[in-house]
C-alpha cells in the first residue's frame, strides 16, 4: 500500500462511487471490517511511514511557502539535490509549508532514521555541503544554524517548542503547517486529518455540529468576529433548495499573509472545516474566494481538491452519509472591497465586487439569493479542531469575550518576523517583546499597527491589553485578520496615517458618497500636513491647511458613521488613533515644521557634510534634480532650491556625509 | 488556445465574466479591446458592463505589457522599511512611473498592495523571482541582471 485509497485487500470497497462510512477511520485505525493481520499490517507501516516514525533512509523536509521561496528556498532544494548525487546519498526530499518562522527561512529539517527530527535554519545553497556532511554522514548535530528539534531536549538540543518564538504560541491552527506536505492527503490523514468530518458525518447531526460551534464561542476570524455559530444557525435554519458556502481568502490587507500560509502550509484542514461548515447547514456547493496574487495558494488547493474528490470525501454521497458538496476555487482579481462579504458575493456572480446594504444579510438571502454561509479561512481552519477535541476544549483557552487562539502575521521592525498563533488574552507586549523578540538595532519602540487599514497604531503605554476583539476595540484598533506590523521611532505616524488612506482611498469602490468623497478629502487634509510653504507660498493653501486640520476629527467620525461597508466605516481608524495616540507628532509636523522620524520629504532639508565628503560623486549622478554640484574629489554641495528631497543622495551615499534635518 | 477560452465557458453565463477575463489577460498579457467585444457579444453583455468590471479590479490591464513585470510591494511591512524609496529609485532607474511600460518594452513596473511575505520586507518580484530585503542601492543590480539577459537574447 503506498496510499489510503488502495485497498488492503479484496474486502475493502471504498471508492467515490461506492463510499464506505468508515475509510476514514479506517485509514488510521483499519481495517474495521474484516479482521485480517496482514492488513493491519499494511494500515500500521502505511500511517508510520507517513508520519515518517520508522524511515529507513534520512528524510530532509525543506519549508516551500511563499516566504521560503522568497528567501531562496527551491535553490536550497537543487542544491541538497545535487550534493545528495555527489556523495552518493539515498535521501527522501520533502517539501513542506510554511512553519511560521519566516524570519529565520530557508529552514530545513533533517531526520535521521531512529533519531529525532532536527530543524536547521537560514541555510544557504553554500552551507548545504557541510549540513549535509555534518548531518548525514557524519550522524552529527550541524550547530551553526540549528533551532531545535522535534523531540525532547537533550544533548543541549532545545526542543523547537521551546525556543522563545515558539514558547508562548499555542498551535491549532498552524499545528500542520511546515511539518506535513501540503501536497499529500495521505499524510494529512495519518497526522489525524479528516477526522472531525468522519465524527460530524457519522456520530453528529448538523443541529449538534452548530451546538458544538455555538457552545465552543468561535468568532469569525476575518476580523469581524461574529459569532460563527449563530451564522451557521440562521442559514441552517433557513429552507432553501440549494445553499452556499463561500471562504473569504480575499487577503488584502496589506501586512497580513496568514490565509495565505495556511491555504500553501495545510489546505486540507480548510477544505475539512469546510465540508463540516457545509453539513451543518446544508449547502450543497461551496467556492474558495482566493486572491490571484497568490499562485502557490491556488495550486496547492486545485490539487487538495482534485485528490479530495480522488478519495470521495467531495463528490456525491460523502463516506455514505447521503450528503453531496462539492467545491471550485474563484480567483479574486484584486479588490480590497472584495474582504466584505456583500461585495465577495457581487464579485463571484461576476459583477463588480461593490457591497450592497445590509440587511437581508447574506445568511438570509446570498449568492444568487439563497441563503449563503461565508467565513474567512482561519475560521473554518478551527472548525476540525472544535470537532475533534469539543467545544469544551476549545474555549478553555482564551478570554470571556473571545475563545481559542489567533493567527497574527509579526511583520515590520521586528527581529522575529513571522506567523504566531497565540492565546487569546495574551499581551501585546508579549506578542512583540517575547515571541517578537523585540525590535532590531537597539532603537526604541513606537508603535504597533494592529488589524490592518481598518485597525488602529497603538503606543507602549497601551501594550499591556489583552489581545482579544472588545479590549482591542476599547484601544482604538481592531482584531482585523491579524496583521500585526511594528514600528520603531524611524517611522512617522502621520506618513502611516497617509499611507492607509492613500491606500483606502484607492480601494474605495465609489458607491456610497462617504467613503468616496470623505476618505479622498481626509487623505488631502493629512497630506497638506508635512508640506513646506514657503514665505512666497500660496496663503490659501496655508488657511485651507488648517481649515481641514480643525474639521479632521469630525470628518472622521461623519464618514465612520455613514458609511455603507466595513471599509469606510473603518477607514478613519487609522486617523483617529494616530490623533488620540500621536497627537504631539501631529503637532510637531504643523507648528514646528519637523519630522522626528526623517520621514516626511517635503519638510526635510538634505546637506552636505564637507568634513565627511571625499567627492566621489555617487550623489551628484544619482541626484535626478541635478541639484548637486561639486567637483571631482573636492566636498560637493546641495542646493536647497533646487532639491526635491528625494533622498536618493543619502541613500546611494557611503560615507555617511548627507546630513539630514 | 484563444478559442478554447470562449469554448470552456457557457454562452450568456455572467457569472464566468472575471474567470474569462483573466484567462484572456493570462494568453495576451492584458485585455484588448477586440477581445473585450468578443466577451461582451459571449455573455450576451453590453461593451460597457465588461469595461466596468474590468476597470474596477486592479488586475486587469488594458495596455500591453513589458517583457519583464517588476512589482513593487507597498503593504504595510514594506512601507515600514522604506518601500516608497524603492519605488522611487526604480521609476527614477527606468524613467517611468508606476503603471508603465519602459519605450524599449523591457519593463513595466507595478505596485501591489501585498505580497504577503511581508517578513523579508520590503520586497520586490520581477516575473516569477522575488527580491527579499531589498537596498536601494541593490536596484541598479537586480535590474541590470535582466537587461543582460535581453542583450543575450537579442545577440544570438
Amino acid at each position: 500500500m503506498k496510499s489510503f485509497i488502495e485497498k488492503c485487500c479484496d474486502q475493502c470497497w471504498h471508492s467515490p462511487s461506492t463510499p464506505c462510512e468508515l475509510f476514514v477511520a479506517c485509514s488510521v485505525e483499519g481495517p474495521l471490517c474484516h479482521n485480517d493481520d496482514k492488513c493491519k499490517e499494511k494500515y500500521k507501516n502505511l500511517n508510520e511511514a507517513l508520519r515518517y516514525v520508522s524511515t529507513d533512509i534520512p528524510v530532509i523536509f525543506i519549508g516551500m511557502g511563499t516566504c521560503g521561496l522568497a528567501s531562496g528556498a527551491d535553490k536550497v532544494k537543487s542544491a541538497i539535490e545535487e550534493e545528495l548525487v555527489n556523495q552518493n546519498i539515498n535521501a527522501l526530499i520533502v517539501p513542506t509549508g510554511c512553519v511560521g518562522y519566516c524570519a529565520r527561512e530557508p529552514i530545513v529539517d533533517i531526520k535521521l532514521p531512529g533519531e529525532d527530527r532536527i530543524s536547521y535554519c537560514e541555510i544557504q545553497p553554500k552551507d548545504v555541503k557541510d549540513l549535509i556532511k555534518t548531518t548525514i554522514i557524519d550522524k552529527k548535530v550541524y550547530k551553526k544554524k540549528l533551532l531545535g528539534s522535534y523531540g525532547e531536549t537533550k544533548d543541549g538540543i532545545p526542543n523547537i517548542d521551546e525556543i522563545p518564538f515558539f514558547k508562548r504560541q499555542h498551535k491549532v491552527v498552524l499545528k500542520n503547517c511546515g511539518v506535513i506536505n501540503p501536497n499529500s492527503i495521505d499524510e494529512y490523514i495519518a497526522a489525524g486529518g479528516f477526522k472531525a468530518l468522519d465524527k460530524a458525518l457519522r456520530i453528529l447531526t448538523p443541529e449538534k455540529v452548530i451546538e458544538e460551534i455555538k457552545a465552543s464561542g468561535l468568532r469569525g476570524r476575518g476580523g469581524g468576529g461574529f459569532p460563527t455559530g449563530i451564522k451557521w444557525e440562521l442559514a441552517h435554519k433557513k429552507k432553501s433548495d440549494t445553499k452556499y458556502i463561500i471562504c473569504n481568502a480575499d487577503e488584502g490587507d496589506p501586512g497580513a499573509f496568514m490565509d495565505r500560509s495556511v491555504l500553501e502550509s495545510d489546505p486540507y484542514r480548510l477544505i475539512e472545516g469546510m465540508i463540516i461548515g457545509a453539513y451543518a447547514i446544508g449547502a450543497s456547493y461551496g467556492y474558495i474566494y482566493c486572491r490571484a496574487e497568490y499562485p502557490l495558494a491556488i495550486e496547492r488547493l486545485e490539487d487538495a481538491i482534485l485528490k479530495c474528490r480522488e478519495y470521495g470525501l467531495l463528490g456525491k454521497n460523502i463516506l455514505d452519509s447521503d450528503f453531496d458538496f462539492d467545491l471550485k476555487i474563484k480567483k479574486g482579481a484584486g479588490a480590497f472591497v472584495c474582504g466584505e462579504e456583500t461585495a465577495l458575493i457581487a464579485s463571484i456572480e461576476g459583477k463588480r465586487g461593490m457591497p450592497r446594504p445590509r440587511p437581508p444579510y447574506p445568511a438570509d438571502s446570498g449568492l444568487w439569493g439563497k441563503p449563503t454561509v461565508i467565513n474567512n479561512v482561519e475560521t473554518f481552519a478551527n472548525v476540525p479542531s472544535v470537532i475533534n477535541m469539543g467545544s469544551a476544549w476549545f474555549a478553555s483557552t482564551g478570554t470571556k469575550t473571545s475563545k481559542g487562539t489567533k493567527v497574527f502575521a509579526l511583520s515590520g521592525k521586528v527581529v522575529n518576523s513571522g506567523l504566531v498563533e497565540v492565546p487569546m488574552g495574551i499581551t501585546l507586549r508579549e506578542v512583540v517583546f517575547d515571541i517578537g523578540g523585540g525590535i532590531p538595532d537597539d532603537k526604541k519602540f513606537k508603535a504597533v499597527q494592529i488589524g490592518g487599514p481598518s485597525g488602529g497604531c497603538l503606543p507602549d503605554s497601551v501594550l499591556d491589553t489583552e489581545v482579544d476583539y472588545e479590549s482591542l476595540k476599547e484601544v482604538g484598533a481592531m482584531m482585523g485578520s491579524g496583521g500585526f506590523v511594528v514600528m520603531d521611532e524611524d517611522t512617522c505616524m502621520v506618513d502611516v496615517a497617509k499611507f492607509f488612506l492613500t491606500f483606502i482611498q484607492n480601494e474605495s469602490c465609489g458607491k456610497c458618497v462617504p467613503c468616496r468623497e470623505g476618505t479622498k478629502r481626509m487623505l488631502e487634509i493629512i497630506e497638506r500636513i508635512p508640506v513646506r510653504y514657503g514665505s512666497n507660498g500660496d496663503k490659501t493653501e496655508q488657511l485651507q491647511r488648517f481649515k481641514g486640520i480643525i474639521h479632521l476629527q469630525r470628518l472622521a467620525k461623519v464618514i465612520q458613521d455613514t458609511s455603507l461597508c466595513g471599509l469606510g466605516q473603518s477607514a478613519p481608524n487609522p486617523v483617529l488613533s494616530g490623533l488620540r495616540y500621536f497627537r504631539d507628532e501631529y503637532e510637531e509636523h504643523l507648528f514646528e515644521r519637523k519630522c522626528g522620524a526623517k520621514v516626511c520629504k517635503e519638510i526635510l532639508t538634505y546637506e552636505i557634510d564637507p568634513d565627511v565628503c571625499n567627492g566621489c560623486g555617487v550623489c551628484l549622478r544619482k541626484c535626478s534634480a541635478e541639484a548637486i554640484i561639486g567637483e571631482k574629489k573636492q566636498p560637493h554641495q546641495i542646493i536647497q532650491v533646487k532639491c526635491t528631497k528625494c533622498g536618493m543622495c543619502f541613500e546611494s551615499c557611503r560615507f555617511d556625509a548627507i546630513k539630514v534635518n | 488556445m484563444d478559442g478554447n477560452i470562449f469554448q470552456q465557458y457557457p454562452k450568456n453565463d455572467r457569472s464566468n465574466l472575471i474567470a474569462m477575463l483573466q484567462d484572456i489577460q493570462e494568453v495576451h498579457g492584458y485585455l484588448p479591446e477586440k477581445e473585450i467585444r468578443k466577451v461582451a457579444d459571449h455573455l450576451g453583455m453590453s461593451l460597457s458592463g465588461v469595461y466596468g468590471v474590468a476597470t474596477f479590479y486592479n488586475q486587469f490591464r488594458l495596455t500591453p505589457l513589458g517583457k519583464n513585470i517588476i512589482r513593487v510591494c507597498r503593504g504595510t511591512a514594506c512601507h515600514v522599511k522604506n518601500s516608497a524609496n524603492i519605488l522611487m529609485a526604480l521609476e527614477n532607474e527606468l524613467g517611468i512611473c508606476a503603471g508603465q511600460t519602459t519605450r524599449d518594452k523591457l519593463f513595466t513596473l507595478e505596485t501591489v498592495a501585498c505580497i504577503g511575505a511581508c517578513s523579508i520586507a520590503p520586497v520586490i518580484n520581477i516575473n516569477d523571482d522575488y527580491y527579499g530585503r531589498v537596498t536601494v542601492k541593490e536596484i541598479p543590480k537586480i535590474l541590470n541582471k535582466y537587461k543582460k539577459q535581453e542583450q543575450a537574447v537579442s545577440a544570438e
